[in-house]
């Protein structure tokens, strides 16, 4: 069992949670996910780590309550325990001997963004963060990112918060201005890694994804987190989550995530009910 | 007593093939108390026991039988455990046909013994009737670890427990049991009988560390660091291997692995599962295997029309277990042997509708000595289906190999061991079972565990001398 030491809600929707679970906060390292199960009968969640304190023993995640399995996450609150909790699985993200770098992030994915925006800074590098949300309310871990970079970018779609527009555009004008990159990092929806790694295939500016495919055990043994990549297939568990995004299948990976959309929807509206329920 | 001369065993009693390929109850009930004696009574307790020589952790089988003739089921019981740390589970999956009962000299002019059942029979009778707890024995001191609460760690465990070590297992999921629990269906084995075993371990002082996954959280080294002198690799095969033929990421493309966790540790066939599952109308497994028939039976029960194995063989070849492919017969399983899929096809939204296949025939033998099946020109088909499932293998998992220094592996990722006993070229560490082999059989990977307990015991013990 795995208690949760604190919990946050940063926006309506995004929440954060510092569990305790010194085996994975030992060797976590920014890139890597951990996999939870909230109760003994719930789904197995991956979800990329947030932040550690190896000392502590912690371990964060933030997630966004979009379904059933977060929803029901939700649920808990601090003092109580996660039934399963499970890592660092996967490969963390490849920092050593970069000078320059971009990091992309969009919406949730920028909590996944910010460790490896932090490490770089850490080790030197000079780096460039840009952030990109639907709107004002929906802004998480802003000084974070400001405190972790050279430059900050706020992008909101409606423009109600920074500049109104989408990351690439200003992905695309920090390039512009002059400004080389020996990597771009992107993380976010699946449709802004793909736009972003067009952006930067234009320029040639090799560019990391991290991917978030359906997965059930997480440790090389199931194959449902099965991504395309030049042409070969990998597993975003055991080979990722990282790859080089102008070599990814985004289409394919976009097509996949949705095999079990109805099935998702349905248990999101039962999960509801039960929730109000409760309530009442 | 009378010896029983009947050249037919004595049949398994099974659920009825209609009734039971809409449910998950388990298929065959079990041998009564006297289907199990007048069975015991067939045997011929010949002096040279070849069953036992083709037993992979040489149960004493006749000696076993004697005692269920006699009606002695404790004492039977006693026999098998002395060589198996599993036998309600191995009298269940065990390939006999190939091992105990293939040797059995009553095969020769009639049907053999039929030793799995009465193995099986014997350790469920002592499950329902034995009121003792195992009991913990004295430490000796040292401590071990396993990886992996598979068969084959479960079997290490158990033997180093017995002479007294402190034995602690790592499991990568969130449940011990390993294939016993994801891959096969509760239909064929029931976990509750899975569980039952494990708890035995526990009791005799074994740890099960669930959610540890060795190569990430823990190195092998470290392990030694924190005072275990010997370690069992039995982290199983590894990850599901796919034809790579056109349409493979069309959504209704399932490994087989991937399909049978869900259903079998994800608990997918139940009403309320929260893990999701396709319910599919029509389904094509490819592969011969028991995890194909597994995965097909499966698909039945969720309430498929149409199943298809799709075997690029012919019926003789057929890898899995014969009782397995009868069963699979039974309950409506269509075989396309002969048959190779060349391409799956997909419908406007990226969903499966169908495989493009060819008819094969048989040539010469290749290096497995199996006929090598050849592609007839211009035999191209389509079969309709919605859901595809991968069953041809599993490539080993690459966690522990790329995070232990020093530790030889073959060029399929393999790990190498030294002869019959499991030492790596690492010195304490020890392996086996599918990290070893590539995907095998359950009794296999047992003995695997069993020889390496026994080496990983001479080897402390010669350290401390």
């Amino acid at each position: 069992m795995f208690e949760i030491v604190k919990k946050e809600h940063l926006n309506p929707t995004v929440a954060k949670m510092v569990i305790h679970a010194p085996f994975v906060a030992k060797k976590a390292e920014p890139g890597q996910f951990i996999i939870f199960r909230a109760y003994e009968d719930s789904e197995r969640v991956p979800l990329t780590i947030a932040d550690y304190d190896r000392e502590a023993g912690n371990v964060s995640i933030i997630y966004q309550i979009v379904g059933a399995a977060t929803m029901e996450l939700d649920t808990l609150s601090e003092g109580d325990c996660l039934h399963d909790f499970v890592g660092p699985l996967g490969v963390a993200t490849h920092t050593e001997g970069l000078k320059k770098v971009c990091v992309v992030g969009g919406g949730v994915g920028c909590a996944i963004a910010l460790p490896v925006t932090k490490k770089l800074h850490a080790q030197g590098c000079c780096v460039h963060a840009v952030v990109g949300f639907r709107n004002k309310d929906l802004v998480i871990l802003e000084d974070e990112f400001k405190n972790a970079s050279e430059k900050m970018v706020m992008m909101t779609d409606d423009g109600s918060y920074g500049e109104k527009g989408l990351v690439t555009a200003a992905l695309e004008r920090l390039i512009n201005e002059g400004n080389a990159y020996d990597e771009v990092i992107a993380i976010g929806p699946l449709v802004m890694m793909k736009f972003v790694c067009q952006v930067t295939k234009k320029y040639g500016i090799k560019t990391i994804v991290s991917m978030n495919p359906i997965m059930i055990d997480g440790t090389g043994m199931c194959g449902g987190c099965r991504l395309t990549v030049g042409g070969e297939t990998k597993f975003a568990c055991v080979d990722g989550p990282d790859f080089d995004g102008h070599l990814v299948d985004f289409d394919e990976a976009m097509r996949r995530s949705t095999m079990y959309r109805d099935f998702e929807r349905h248990e999101r509206e039962e999960e509801c009910n039960l929730l109000n329920k409760e309530v009442k | 007593m009378a010896r029983n001369m009947d050249p037919k065993k004595c049949p398994m009693p099974s659920q009825d093939p209609n009734v039971r390929n809409k449910n998950f109850d388990e298929v065959a009930l079990g041998y009564t108390y006297e289907m199990a004696v007048s069975e015991a009574r067939r045997c011929l307790n010949c002096p040279k026991k070849p069953c036992v020589s083709a037993c992979p952790v040489q149960i004493d089988i006749p000696a076993f039988i004697a005692c269920v003739a006699n009606e002695d089921m404790e004492g039977a019981y006693k026999v098998l455990s002395a060589s198996s740390a599993l036998p309600a589970v191995c009298g269940r999956v065990c390939p006999q046909e190939t091992q105990c009962e293939g040797k059995c000299v009553r095969g020769i002019k009639g049907e053999p013994v039929g030793i799995g059942r009465l193995e099986r029979f014997v350790a469920d009778w002592h499950r329902e009737h034995n009121t003792e707890t195992p009991v913990k024995p004295e430490s000796n001191g040292h401590k071990v670890a396993v990886i992996g609460a598979g068969p084959s760690g479960l079997t290490c465990a158990g033997d180093m427990a017995k002479l007294g070590y402190q034995v602690t297992i790592f499991e990568a999921l969130h449940t011990a049991g390993g294939v016993l629990v994801y891959g096969i269906p509760e239909f064929r084995l029931p976990k509750t009988i899975v569980q039952k075993e494990i708890d035995g371990l526990k009791a005799m002082g074994v740890e099960i560390m669930t959610n540890m996954v060795i190569g990430k959280v823990l190195t092998i080294d470290e392990l030694f660091e924190m005072g275990y002198e010997a370690v069992y690799i039995a982290s199983g095969a590894g990850l599901p291997r796919f034809m790579g033929i056109p349409g493979e990421s069309l959504k209704g493309v399932y490994s087989a692995n991937e399909y049978l966790t869900r259903i079998n540790l994800m608990k997918a066939y139940m009403p309320h599962s929260k893990t999701p599952i396709k319910h599919s109308k029509k389904v094509a497994v490819v592969g011969g295997g028991n995890v194909a028939m597994d995965a097909a039976r499966s698909a039945k029960r969720l309430g498929a029309d149409e199943v298809y194995i799709v075997y690029r063989r012919s019926m003789n070849e057929l890898p899995a277990r014969a009782e397995e492919v009868e069963h699979a017969q039974e309950e409506g399983i269509i075989f396309k042997t002969l048959t190779n899929p060349v391409e799956v096809l997909g419908d406007e939204n990226g969903e499966v509708c169908g495989i493009r296949c060819v008819e094969m025939e048989l040539g010469e033998p290749d290096a497995s000595g199996r006929r090598r099946p050849i592609v007839k020109e211009g035999s191209e088909f389509v079969i309709d289906v919605d859901t595809m499932i991968m069953s041809i293998g599993t490539s080993p998992n690459p966690l522990i190999r790329t995070t232990t220094p020093g530790l030889e592996t073959n060029r399929h990722g393999c790990i190498v061991t030294n002869g019959d006993d499991g030492l790596t070229s690492r010195e304490g560490v020890y392996a086996g079972g599918d990290a070893v082999t590539g995907a095998a059989t359950v009794i296999l990977a047992m003995g695997a565990g069993k020889n390496a307990a026994k080496a990983m015991h001479e080897y402390i013990q010669g350290k401390n001398k």
